[in-house]
């Protein structure tokens, strides 16, 4: 009979570190590139909408009156197309990844340029 | 088959919709005299999202993200082929090194592909070490995609009229690396595939789909490829494929093996494609934007890892289109997979509806209810 061809594979297996990282223990590191979570820098944006034309799933409402961004994290696919289409380079992403929430929250950035 | 000998002769042993085996729901009802198989009645319809409907009230540039959403192991070509789409129909010439770029990014999408379906597959026939091996070989491809695109699975790198990033100096080398260390790996497991006794037990001899039939029943893909065809819609030259040398796998067995063999010499041939496009990709732009609405309709076709992807897609001249049909490879070897299971016994069953890579949401375009609802 023949020896099976994973033989040596499987015990080599047996005295190797996991390939896997243990999670809540052991964080795993962020990698630099990654399309993570998503912030509205206020003081540059002018309200001009172009997050919300583009955004394929409708996660961003501008109100120019009210010089507010509603922005909902659990409808957005993290495409970043915002980031590449805004000119005043108002959105800024980083390469940390967003946890699960208890709660669908939408988050509001409100200007404060008028108040000074 | 009438119902008074069903009920009188044969056992109907219900198959899913939620069964151990299948990654995802579809219901197949196998008729069965003692422990073999006699007819089989497959019945979608269990993640129906209504997509193409979705195509139609959307903006039609937010439809390439839509359908990328269509399958999630396959996006990037789901989105490529509706770029190509609106593309023919607005007279959009893609530049020559995004056509490249975007034949590197499907190939890569068929390495992942095959190695998930070799690890599901292996695990599907209880070969659960393999199936493990294979997984955290995959990661190395998933890693390479997060740290080239932004994300391991959604590439999300397509516009109509080319591609949002470019492959420059640096990230050629980070994928030669990357890629060339998974196939080092992926070259270790070819005497496993190829010689293993118990993968060849298993397998060997499983699911014949005969060469005339998958022709006549319209088999697509590694499904027909195992049977001896060599149908591939990669030879038509899309993108950058018309420059790039490379021949079709076939296998003449007919089998689950075939179609097995055939997925893991692809993986093997798609490093090679990725390795002569990264040589051969032109300097020049990446994008030629063209904000035109699409009028006219098209019919597309092109490769996916399961097999061909068929898209019709027709505008009027507006910003939202009038009709967006998808058909993706597992429609259409439904038939073939009903036809395979004839014949087989209870057992087989795993191995015989995993060898055609069912991906069933994808499959799931339109419902038919019972009584006009």
């Amino acid at each position: 009979m023949r020896m099976p061809e994973m033989l040596k594979e499987v015990l080599k297996n047996l005295f190797s570190k996991p390939a896997t990282v243990r999670y809540p223990f052991e964080k795993p590191q962020p990698v630099p590139g990654t399309r993570g979570a998503l912030t509205w820098d206020m003081e540059r944006c002018d309200e001009c909408q172009d997050c919300e034309r583009v955004c394929p799933s409708m996660a961003v409402k501008v109100y120019p009156e009210e010089k507010k961004v509603e922005y909902n994290p659990f409808k957005c696919l993290f495409c970043y197309l915002c980031v590449d289409n805004c000119m005043q380079k108002a959105i800024t992403g980083s390469d940390i990844v967003r946890t699960p929430e208890y709660e669908k929250k939408v988050e509001v950035y409100e200007s404060k340029k008028g108040e000074k | 088959m009438s119902e008074t000998t069903m009920s009188k002769k044969y056992t109907v042993i219900p198959f899913g919709p939620q069964h151990p085996v299948l990654p995802e729901p579809v219901h197949l009802r196998f008729i069965v005299d003692e422990e073999k198989i006699v007819d089989v009645v497959p019945n979608l319809g269990y993640v129906h999202r209504g997509i193409e409907r979705a195509c139609e009230l959307n903006d039609y540039k937010r439809n390439i993200y839509l359908c990328e959403r269509v399958c999630g192991i396959c996006n990037f070509v789901h989105g490529m082929t509706y770029c190509e789409g609106i593309e023919k129909i607005t007279d959009t010439d893609v530049p020559p090194r995004a056509k490249y770029i975007r034949t590197i990014w499907a190939e890569v999408q068929r390495i992942q592909s095959h190695l998930l379906w070799l690890g599901l597959f292996a695990d599907a026939i209880g070969f659960e070490s393999l199936f493990m091996q294979v997984w955290r070989d995959r990661e190395i491809v998933l890693a390479l995609n997060e740290k080239t695109n932004g994300h391991r699975i959604h590439l999300e790198t397509n516009l109509i009229g080319g591609v949002r990033k470019d492959i420059d100096e640096s990230l050629a080398k980070t994928y030669r690396e990357d890629l060339s260390v998974l196939k080092k790996k992926v070259e270790m497991l070819k005497p496993v595939f190829h010689n293993d006794s118990g993968i060849r037990a298993k397998c060997e001899g499983k699911g014949i789909l005969p060469k005339a039939k998958a022709s006549f029943l319209g088999a697509v893909g590694p499904t027909i490829r195992g049977s001896g065809v060599k149908q591939d819609m990669r030879l038509t030259g899309y993108e950058a494929y018309g420059q790039l040398d490379f021949e079709p796998i076939t296998y003449e067995g007919e089998d689950a093996y075939s179609r097995m063999l055939v997925r893991f010499d692809e993986t093997l041939q798609s490093f090679d494609l990725i390795e002569e496009a990264l040589k051969q990709m032109p300097e020049g732009p990446i994008l030629n934007k063209n904000d035109r609405f699409p009028e006219g309709s098209v019919v597309v076709r092109t490769e996916q890892p399961r097999g061909e992807l068929f898209y019709y897609v027709e505008g009027n001249g507006t910003n939202k289109l009038q009709r967006c049909k998808i058909r993706t490879p597992t429609a259409a070897n439904i038939p073939p997979l009903v036809t395979m299971l004839i014949g087989y016994e209870v057992p087989d069953i795993p191995t015989i509806v995993h060898s055609i890579d069912p991906c069933i949401s994808c499959t799931e375009r339109i419902t038919y209810l019972k009584g006009g609802r």
